[in-house]
């Protein structure tokens, strides 16, 4: 049995965001982090490993330095992980990023048994598309939402998490479950992991490696091959400033509430 | 002849799924077929709704045309009774190669956001997550523009075309884009809940409705997952979208959580609104997600906000600044929730507040 986890190096947009003149995103000048949805799920699968002994395989389509969080994750407890990239890969929206993650995914095998784990959502695109369509392109049901994980033998028993409740699902393997920060705290890199990790296997995928697969075209892959393309791209809209009121006192709040009596706002 | 999603000509219509749970169909399909109808009416072809689910009073599906739908594929099975991927999938993509409809709209709900990118993924076409703003006409999209974008609208050319113009917050709300999807149909887009107004019903349009009863081709061996069990929240969740009236409170309710949110009900009742929050107090289990206002939260457009003790992160606005009047009390004069206020106080929320009330109160009954 193993694990398969598709992890993204995302932008932190919680921090200082740097915009480029033609308004599009300064990447190289932010820090970057591992996208917390996908944290949780390299926990769920480590926590399967821990239960089976299975093997936990991670996943990165980006550019090279991406390999940095890969080893990281390997210092976790993953025991290999493969880095997808390719010049050919860039400029991918969900669609064709979820042929090629699909692509080295069947590369890497997918037994009778296997998992394959996405995060929900990445917060730099906030789509939580790229599973479903992953799922979709392998032909395996999915679960997306997942707050809670049971694994026994090939059934898997999950919690997926409606607005207003949750539902529970049971799946035969191999599936593909999307996970949510909320399912577990993902563990620290332990000291002798880090030691280990540059000796884990780290590959890399590149198009020559994944090129004879039917879902690598150049019509289905890249900037050219996405369905769904950048029309324009701008800075949102900022609403005028209303009135700051002076002081915090009694005399202040009275006047803002005549202020909105007057004006019918109460 | 087998779907070819790029024979582009050979689609015509604008649909939305209309999401039902428990037989009851979701508000966001009001909200979706109110937009879908002003699309239908720029591109001048049929609205249609597209329900699934079992045995649906027909008053429901005729209630889809008093707010916009000229017709409604209805497609009745006992296995689409709960939603299921794989059912709702096969039975949707099934119409979409039948019919071929040029537009298809989504509620970014936890289920729609589950099944849109697998019909996508199968249909073979472009899909849109979280859109903010939906245009086909060019001349109308250059006017959103002029309000919402810092473009030179004149002085930049557009191609004149009635593809569908995707507006959605880009990179945490940093950036906005709009997205197109010129090759392939249906261009889909999902929205999130609250994003879209809906418009008066109308009972003449109800009365009007088609409603068309799809032959769903459906076995239990279609589908892949057995669904166990359904559970509803035993707390009433809050309306916080069709609120008039919205209080939030934010992480500067840390000194004192219980008073804080304490304060914030008292406030709320004053007014007549409910409580939103930011996204720091449900992450710090201050108070349920069903609160949280923003980007990953609900979007609301109350007739009074006010933000207490919220600094106003970008991902918290794109949840609240269109807002008809923001009231923001946050101790910090930088705050950038003092930008979109109509009115901002700078001061303690545990002074300010009671202030507030008080004389809200007194104001009122002075009516
Ligand atoms: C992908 C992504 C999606 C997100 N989605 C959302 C979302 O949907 N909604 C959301 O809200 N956030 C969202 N966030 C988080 C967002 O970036 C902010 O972290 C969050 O909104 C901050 O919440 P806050 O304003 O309550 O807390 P803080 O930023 O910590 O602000 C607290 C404020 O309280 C003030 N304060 C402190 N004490 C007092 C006092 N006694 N009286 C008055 N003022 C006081 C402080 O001056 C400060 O301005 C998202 C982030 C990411 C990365
Ligand atoms: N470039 C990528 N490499 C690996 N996994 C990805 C990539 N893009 C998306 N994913 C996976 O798909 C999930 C949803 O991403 P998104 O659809 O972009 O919100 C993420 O949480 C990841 O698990």
């Amino acid at each position: 049995m193993k694990a398969i986890v598709c992890v993204k190096q995302v932008p932190d947009t919680s921090g200082v965001v740097a915009v480029k003149e033609d308004g599009t995103m300064d990447r190289a000048a932010m820090a970057t982090i591992t996208n917390h949805d996908d944290l949780a799920a390299v926990e769920a699968a480590l926590r399967i490993k821990d239960a089976t002994g299975c093997k936990v395989v991670v996943v990165s389509m980006g550019p090279p330095p991406a390999e940095g969080m890969l080893r990281e994750l390997l210092a976790m407890g993953a025991d290999e992980a493969v880095l997808v990239s390719a010049r050919e890969f860039g400029g991918s929206d969900t669609y064709a990023t979820s042929q090629i993650l699909a692509a080295a995914i069947k590369k890497i095998g997918v037994d009778d048994d296997d998992i394959v784990f996405c995060g929900r959502q990445a917060i730099d695109g906030d789509t939580a598309q790229v599973g479903p369509q992953i799922a979709e392109k392998l032909g395996m049901p999915q679960v997306s939402y997942v707050a809670e994980i049971n694994v026994e033998g090939k059934a898997v028993t999950v919690k997926r998490l409606l607005e207003d409740g949750y539902m529970t699902i049971k799946v035969q393997t191999p599936c593909l479950l999307t996970c949510v920060k909320e399912l577990n705290d993902a563990r620290y890199m332990s000291v002798g992991g880090i030691m280990e990790c540059y000796q884990k296997p780290l590959e890399v995928y590149n198009y020559e490696t994944l090129k004879d697969d039917p879902l690598i075209d150049v019509t289905t892959i890249g900037l050219k091959g996405s369905p769904t393309n950048v029309y324009k791209s701008f800075s949102p809209p900022v609403k005028g400033a209303g009135m700051m009121m002076e002081g915090a006192d009694k005399a202040t709040v009275e006047k803002l509430v005549s202020i909105l009596n007057d004006k019918h706002i109460i | 002849m087998a779907f070819n999603s790029s024979d582009t000509a050979a689609f015509k219509g604008v649909w939305v799924f209309c999401e039902q749970r428990e037989g009851v169909i979701m508000s966001t399909s009001y909200q979706l077929l109110s937009e879908g109808r002003k699309l239908a009416n720029d591109l001048g072809v049929e609205l249609c709704g597209v329900v699934l689910g079992k045995d649906i009073k027909e008053d429901y599906l005729k209630a889809l045309g008093g707010y916009g739908a000229d017709k409604v594929y209805y497609c009745n099975h006992e296995l689409l009774d709960v939603y299921t991927t794989d059912a709702y999938t096969k039975v949707i993509c099934d119409l979409v190669e039948d019919k071929k409809p040029e537009i298809f709209l989504i509620g970014a709900t936890n289920i729609g956001r589950d099944l849109g990118p697998r019909c996508a993924a199968r249909l073979h076409t472009g899909l849109t997550a979280d859109c903010t703003h939906l245009d086909v006409d060019v001349a109308k999209y250059k006017e959103f523009l002029k309000t919402t974008s810092t473009i030179d609208v004149d002085n930049t050319v557009f191609e004149e075309n009635t593809n569908l113009k995707m507006t959605r917050p880009a990179f945490g709300g940093h950036l906005m884009a709009t997205i197109i999807c010129p090759r392939f149909r249906p261009q889909m887009s999902t929205v999130r809940p609250g994003v879209m107004q809906t418009q008066p019903y109308d009972e003449a349009g109800a009365a009007k409705t088609v409603i068309e009863n799809v032959d769903v081709k459906l076995d239990k061996s279609d589908i892949h997952v057995e669904v166990l069990e359904v559970k509803k929240a035993a707390k009433k969740l809050v309306d916080l979208i069709g609120a008039d009236v919205v209080v939030s409170v934010g992480r500067g309710i840390s000194k004192d959580v219980e008073g804080g949110i304490k304060l914030a009900e008292e406030l709320a009742s004053v007014l007549g609104g409910v409580v939103g929050s930011s996204r720091a107090c449900v992450d710090a289990g201050w108070i349920g997600a069903d609160h949280q206002v923003g980007q990953t939260g609900k979007t609301v457009h109350p007739r009074i906000y006010v933000a207490l003790g919220i600094s106003g992160a970008i991902q918290h606005l794109a949840g609240m600044q269109d807002s008809e009047c923001i009231i923001a009390v946050n101790k910090n004069e930088s705050a950038p929730i003092f930008d979109v206020a109509s009115y901002g106080i700078v001061g303690d929320l545990y002074k300010v507040t009671p202030m507030l009330i008080e004389a809200i109160r007194a104001a009122k009954a002075a009516k």
